[in-house]
């Protein structure tokens, strides 16, 4: 495919992307959304977090690996820790890279 | 645990675990599309137009593979679908934004800047200046990783001693804590979680996150408190 096709596609694609984005804010925003669906979208958060921190974590290559061997599950686990007694962000952030690279550092 | 009353960190700071991740994928994402046959200037274009991680590297695959332009297209908006869930969850606190701003606001709303968000304003931390910056903020990362990407073409330094590709999921850790304001909410992240993971083992793995979101979201909600007696906006 040559670069104006390629140019084309990306343009496409960014229409489909942004609609999903844009359409719902904007509709919902003017009008309270009716009780049910409020209380539905108040747990799509913590749902949608949970799944994408399980698969960041426990997904290697598509296999789960639950082992005390990977080293992500300990640094998901001190990270989750500290921003509980911290209430901090980048402090508990931090610390989880530094504890996967230590893991890396000493085995 | 809602915190109002603790004054809300810079934006930089804020986004600054989202730059962490996003300058590592994009740095892989802009490596894998020149591999694909795309130019300096595309692979830029894509993710200042596209601004989507996973639906990027899945269209520069299929680019790279000879798909046509139509069923990347239909695969991104399948991918991206979720978004739909993010707008409208967002949506309750964008009432008095001016419609122009939240349309630029959604423009960069993605994974990572809607768990930001969905944070920031159930602690009532609302102000557009921030959300706006946070925003700019993570797509510059985002776009400065992808160009370094294809600059440096077949070159790619391994970031693990250093740990940077534990930064996202980092971020979703700290993100979810700040989510777990009640049972309903806890009960969500574990059904969010256990579902996802059973459904990557399986052939619907490409649609695990939004299937697992959705089903653990109606799981959950009849235990959330009713909104009449306990309003979201307090």
């Amino acid at each position: 495919m040559d670069q104006q096709a390629i140019f084309l596609t990306i343009l496409g694609m960014a229409g489909v992307t942004y609609l999903p984005r844009m359409l719902p804010a904007l509709l919902f925003a003017s009008r309270p959304l009716p009780p049910w669906l409020r209380r539905w979208l108040s747990v799509v958060p913590p749902a949608v977090l949970g799944a994408l921190l399980a698969q960041s974590v426990l997904l290697r290559t598509g296999a789960l690996d639950l082992s005390p061997g990977n080293p992500f599950l300990w640094g998901a686990l001190l990270t989750g820790a500290l921003t509980w007694r911290t209430r901090g962000f980048f402090g508990p952030v931090l610390a989880g890279l530094a504890l996967v690279a230590l893991w890396r550092w000493l085995f | 645990m809602p915190h109002s009353h603790r004054p809300e960190p810079s934006a930089f700071s804020q986004a600054l675990p989202v730059i962490l991740g996003y300058l590592p994928v994009g740095f892989a994402y802009g490596v894998l599309a020149v591999k694909a046959g795309l130019c300096l200037a595309n692979t830029g274009l894509m993710s200042v137009l596209v601004f989507a991680g996973s639906a990027q590297l899945i269209g520069v695959e299929m680019l790279g593979a000879g798909a046509p332009p139509l069923s990347i297209i239909v695969t991104t908006l399948v991918v991206n679908l979720r978004h739909v869930l993010f707008s409208a969850a967002l949506s309750p606190y964008l009432g008095t934004w001016p419609k122009r701003r939240v349309a630029v606001m959604a423009f960069e709303l993605t994974d990572e800047t809607f768990a930001l968000h969905a944070t920031r304003f159930h602690n009532q931390q609302l102000s557009p200046c921030k959300t706006l910056a946070i925003n700019a903020l993570t797509q510059s990362a985002w776009v400065a990783g992808s160009l370094a990407g294809a600059l440096a073409g077949g070159f790619v330094p391994d970031v693990r001693p250093l740990g940077l590709d534990f930064a996202l999921p980092a971020m979703f850790a700290v993100l979810l804590v700040g989510q777990l304001a009640s049972r309903a909410h806890v009960l969500a992240a574990a059904l969010g979680a256990a579902l996802a993971l059973t459904l990557s083992q399986t052939p619907a793995a490409p649609y695990a996150v939004i299937a697992a979101t959705v089903a653990a979201a109606t799981l959950a909600m009849p235990f959330t408190a009713n909104p009449a007696s306990r309003p979201p906006e307090r």
